[in-house]
């Protein structure tokens, strides 16, 4: 069974239909592209697997649990992380201390254990540090720990972003356009990245990009989506092959 | 780690600030050192750094405006204040009456600060601040209006006039209307003022450098990615509201147990207040508590140490305002500050 399914997922903004008729089918440790010209609604689809939007119609299946018009809260706890295309970090805090707040719900104590600092909130918080460090790591992060994350480079940002999501330990990745803004050095790295997160990770990595070197390098599979509509499915060099998808990027 | 270590001794330092200054006040009051004037304005100046505290734990690091924090300040200092009448004969140890009327004058702040919050944290940005403004306002205006008295039957409530209540022969005014409460016991002192400062610097040092701290934190600064990261949003936005109430509830009760008589003025619960601790929070620095507990000082005792040039002296007070404002703030200011602070280091480390 598939890790995601969708299916027939449509949202409608007053009288635009932003996104209609959408299926995909992820396999869990796949990677999966999702890629289209500009304004097709991919991040939409993205904001709607996530739950910032409820979607009008169609389901949306995580694991075999109907995840549907959940909140984004919810979603993330269900196992759904995701990046945003323009940064989203906690600029005012450390880079550790966004990674912390990545591991809020899995590393627990009350209110009053902080401020009372009980042995609790020492052995917890210790816990954190380390669970964040090790994180931190995966990403070449861990000299920048203390700083503060609006300071670091455009490119470590791009992955601090992800750090922070697989801090909530989820089962599916979404990333939106990682590699916007990256030299093709940058992007090299990032791709080896992803694929380290997937391996050690044990993740499947859904991402909307428009980096074709970083798409047909590592997508296993993409959907390729245009007018809020799905153009083309399957095999990435077979799409990338397709007339169809040829001519909604370059114009015939 | 370093800059962990860095944040810890700034704390210290700040605690050390008060103590010091603590023991500076308590000389010049044993040597006699103190116009009786200054003496009268140690109680109000705790009272107002502890409220400056409070809000700013809301303005800096829950990141909304509240323009009602006067209102707060009322409730905890009439709960208190009434508790403190009725019970004044009935408790004579003053330090344990304190500490009920401290407990439930802060307890009613926060179940306030609760209540107005649900519908308040909607809002945000320029419209919460005026919504607060507004419940600051309505609180003020409701305790002024308000008549509790007892008698041999029971108790009595009006909100219309002390007849309206109907009380008998034998029977007891405790709040009147807007002569507000009379008789408060005379229960704080400069003592418990600093005492609760520095409670409520390690209450708001350790929350904010704590998971609930941290949430509180990635809400103010970005929402989106806070909610994407699965933090319950709502639930932090209430509870650092309902602790920033808390706090300046506790300073309402400081203000209540230093006044014989407690009325609610525009002067001391109105939004004039809400506006002037704002001014502590802001001059101090926005997330610095030592800066609004030092703002709140030097800004209330400013008024009273240019008396002399009666006139003139609001005219100086807002000149100094703009002045302290530049050297915190203003970019070149920090600059200029930095050179000096590493010439200092240089010279320092060459003797």
């Amino acid at each position: 069974m598939a890790l995601l399914s969708v299916k027939g997922l449509g949202i409608s903004f007053g009288g635009l239909r932003a996104v209609d008729k959408f299926n995909i089918n992820i396999e869990k440790g796949q990677l999966y592209g999702l890629i289209g010209p500009n304004g097709a609604g991919k991040t939409t689809v993205f904001n709607m697997l996530t739950g910032v939007y409820k979607p009008t119609d169609g389901t949306i299946m995580l694991d075999g649990k109907d995840i549907t018009g959940k909140t984004n809260i919810e979603i993330n706890r269900e196992g759904i992380a995701r990046t945003f295309q323009n940064i989203r970090l906690f600029k005012e805090q450390t880079v550790l201390d966004n990674v912390k707040i990545g591991l809020h719900n899995r590393y627990k104590y009350s209110t009053l254990d902080g401020i009372l600092r009980t042995p609790k909130y020492h052995r917890v918080e210790k816990e954190m540090d380390e669970k964040a460090i090790e994180l931190l790591k995966v990403f070449d992060l861990d000299n920048e720990a203390n700083v503060l994350s609006s300071n670091l480079p455009y490119g470590k940002q791009r992955k601090l972003e992800i750090a922070r999501a697989l801090a909530t330990d989820p089962v599916l990745l979404l990333l939106d356009e990682p590699a916007a803004g990256m030299n093709p050095k940058e992007t090299e790295e990032l791709m080896e990245t992803i694929r380290f997160v997937r391996d050690n990770f044990d993740m499947t990595v859904l991402l909307i990009e428009h980096d074709m070197k970083l798409v047909s390098g590592i997508c296993e599979e993409l959907t390729v989506l245009n007018f809020g509509e799905v153009l083309a499915a399957g095999k990435t060099t077979d799409v990338l092959n397709n007339p169809e998808v040829i001519k909604a990027y370059i114009g015939e | 780690m370093f800059k962990k270590n860095l944040k810890k001794n700034n704390v210290f330092v700040t605690y050390a600030i008060v103590v010091v200054a603590y023991i500076v006040v308590e000389a010049l009051l044993l040597t006699g050192n103190m116009s009786s004037l200054m003496q009268g304005l140690l109680v109000p100046l705790c009272t107002y750094s502890l409220c400056a505290v409070g809000l700013n734990l809301c303005v800096g690091y829950l990141g909304e405006l509240s323009l009602g924090h006067a209102g707060f300040m009322c409730i905890g200092a009439f709960s208190s204040a009434f508790f403190s009448v009725v019970m004044q004969d009935a408790i004579t140890n003053s330090i344990v009456r304190f500490i009920i009327a401290l407990i439930i004058g802060t307890a009613f702040a926060a179940l306030f600060g609760f209540l107005i919050a649900i519908p308040v944290l909607r809002l945000n940005g320029d419209y919460l601040a005026i919504v607060t403004l507004a419940f600051g306002e309505i609180i003020k205006n409701v305790v002024n209006v308000l008549y509790i008295g007892y008698d041999s039957t029971g108790w009595h409530i009006s909100i219309s006039s002390q007849q309206a209540l109907g009380l008998a022969e034998d029977g007891t005014m405790v709040i009147n209307g807007a002569q507000g409460i009379t008789g408060t016991p005379h229960d704080s002192s400069f003592t418990i003022g600093v005492i609760l400062i520095i409670i409520a610097l390690i209450i708001v040092h350790n929350l904010t450098n704590s998971r609930t701290g941290r949430a509180v934190m990635s809400i103010r600064d970005n929402q989106i990615a806070a909610e994407s990261v699965g933090i319950n949003v709502k639930k932090y936005k209430l509870l650092a509201f309902t602790i920033s109430a808390a706090i300046a509830g506790s300073a309402g009760v400081l203000y209540a147990h230093n006044l014989s008589t407690l009325t609610a003025l525009p002067k001391n619960f109105g939004y004039n207040m809400s506006i002037m601790i704002l001014v502590f929070v802001v001059l101090g620095g926005i997330g610095n508590f030592r800066g609004s507990v030092i703002a709140a000082c030097i800004l209330t005792l400013l008024p009273e140490l240019l008396r002399g040039l009666s006139d003139y002296r609001m005219l100086i007070y807002a000149i100094v305002l703009i002045a302290m404002m530049l050297f915190n703030w203003a970019p070149a200011a920090i600059v200029w500050r930095q050179k000096l602070k590493a010439k200092f280091k240089k010279t320092g480390e060459e003797a």
